[in-house]
């Protein structure tokens, strides 16, 4: 069951990191923004894959800090293409 | 494996496969609004499937909130996101 | 699988910097420097140090993005004016040869570490039970290394008065920031409403947890600073003047608690943050306390930037 975890947060991983090729291309800020905050959310389900896998449950501690955080980037980003 | 292990796993995979439809979206949508629209499918669905197959597999039933927390801090967070850069699209484009 | 996973974010960490680097909008730049950050924190915790992976989350991933943004919309007027020369071949083969040599350097330090590395953590697991916290990293920064914390804690407000510094006479005191006019039905405006009191009780809750798991004051503090951030970027509070006097009380009173800990600890334990037997997790515990405020308000204000308007008294 935990290598599944792993392997599937792996997976969720490669699809985002694939979707950051957005942040390159562009065209417009919005798209790259876009891109980051897939990134964001797929970090986050990557990094709760991982805890409950490896039973450390500090590591949904760091998502949680994670979801408010990108949040809180993701604004100033919207804030500042203005 | 139980019948709760397998419908984790069918959950998670459900979460992934939105996962790479919000990727796939984000790629080969022709406009800023759909690919603003596959990426809100990813943040809700692929997340939230994740978090319910996660769910039963926790240790402890604090943590099991923590995750339903952190599924719905990340839905207020991406849907208010997701407006604000709708807006300042539109804004850009001159109010379309 | 986590080799292949390690190498996998190796090769798209190394990716992303060269990318960084080398792509000319700096907006774009800094939108890739997010997803580097994400990514280190997955390289900690893959190399079982979520503490550190807690601070790369927090500050490296939000604060540090949000303070690159700042900068580069600050930047980008300076910029579009400014035609820069592109620099010679003499001097980038100079660049070219120092950087090589920076990294030929780092290289070679790295390879020649001897097998066993020397470490301390033997000791540190010796005399934790006197502490009564669980957590390594907490007895190690509050502890055995108090002094490194408070000249940390010291160090950032030193920033800070360089920040201040920036700016202009007639603004010295005054509100950093542009006003920000945002009507009251403004969805950010709702988010502002609703995500600082989620935030402000995750950062008590990570600084109350770090004592026996990986948290501590530094990421609760980042965590308070960006929901504060929050409010003011939306509209819903305007920027504080840096010249009140409880923010300056605010900025300073968690330094001074620390050396007078420091202080009584000499009095009392014959050592400068030497904390006497039996009651040392009390005063970790009201350093941590009383450093989280000032923490939260020193990076709030380093994240606004210098003063830039002076309100009139009415």
């Amino acid at each position: 069951m935990a290598d599944v975890l792993i392997g599937v947060s792996a997976l969720v991983l490669l699809t985002v990191a694939i979707g950051l090729w957005s942040v390159l291309r562009g065209p417009t800020r919005a798209d790259r923004m876009m891109a980051v905050q897939l990134f964001g959310t797929g970090g986050i389900a990557a990094l709760l894959l991982v805890g409950t896998a490896t039973g450390v449950d500090a590591i949904v501690d760091v998502a949680l800090i994670l979801a408010l955080l990108s949040a809180f980037a993701s604004v100033t980003f919207v804030k500042a293409k203005q | 494996m139980s019948v709760v292990d397998v419908l984790s796993v069918v959950s998670i995979l459900w979460g992934t496969f939105f996962f790479v439809a919000g990727t796939v979206g984000l790629l080969r949508f022709p406009d800023t609004y759909t690919r603003l629209h596959a990426l809100t499918k990813a943040d809700n669905l692929g997340l939230g499937l994740v978090v319910i197959g996660l769910l039963p597999q926790v240790g402890h039933v604090l943590v099991a909130l923590k995750l339903i927390v952190v599924w719905l801090l990340v839905l207020l967070a991406s849907s208010d996101v997701s407006q604000l850069i709708a807006r300042a699209v539109g804004r850009q484009e001159g109010g379309r | 699988m986590i080799f292949w996973v390690s190498v996998g974010i190796g090769m798209l960490l190394l990716a992303l910097a060269l990318w960084t680097i080398v792509v000319k909008d700096t907006f774009a730049a800094v939108a890739a420097f997010i997803p580097y950050g994400l990514l280190l924190t997955l390289a900690w915790l893959i190399l079982a140090a979520v503490d550190v992976a807690l601070t790369e989350a927090a500050i490296g991933a939000g604060l540090t993005g949000a303070l690159l943004i700042n900068a580069a919309s600050r930047l980008e007027r300076a910029e579009s004016s400014a035609k820069p020369r592109a620099p010679g071949i003499a001097m980038r083969v100079a660049a070219a040869m120092a950087s090589l040599a920076v990294t030929v350097l780092i290289a070679l330090c790295v390879l020649r570490l001897p097998d066993e590395a020397p470490m301390l953590a033997p000791e540190v697991g010796m005399h934790i039970g006197s502490l009564g916290v669980g957590n390594p990293i907490t007895a190690v920064l509050l502890s055995f290394r108090a002094l490194d914390t408070l000249l940390e804690a010291i160090v950032l407000l030193i920033g800070l008065i360089g920040v201040w510094s920036l700016a202009s006479d007639s603004c010295w005191g005054g509100r950093p920031g542009q006003m920000q006019v945002v009507s009251s039905n403004d969805i950010l405006v709702y988010l502002a409403r609703v995500l600082p009191p989620v935030g402000v009780v995750v950062g008590i809750y990570i600084l109350w947890v770090g004592a026996d798991h990986p948290g501590g004051k530094f990421q609760g503090a980042t965590v308070i600073a960006a929901m504060w951030l929050l409010t003011i970027m939306s509209g819903l509070r305007d920027a504080p003047m840096v010249s009140q006097r409880w923010l300056r009380a605010m900025l300073v009173a968690g330094p001074s608690m620390f050396i007078a800990a420091g202080v009584l600890g000499t009095l009392m334990a014959d050592a400068f943050l030497a904390f006497p037997t039996g009651s040392e997790k009390l005063w970790i515990i009201v350093i941590e306390v009383a450093l989280l405020p000032s923490l939260a308000v020193t990076l709030v204000l380093l994240l606004l930037g210098p003063p830039q308007r002076k309100d009139v008294q009415t």
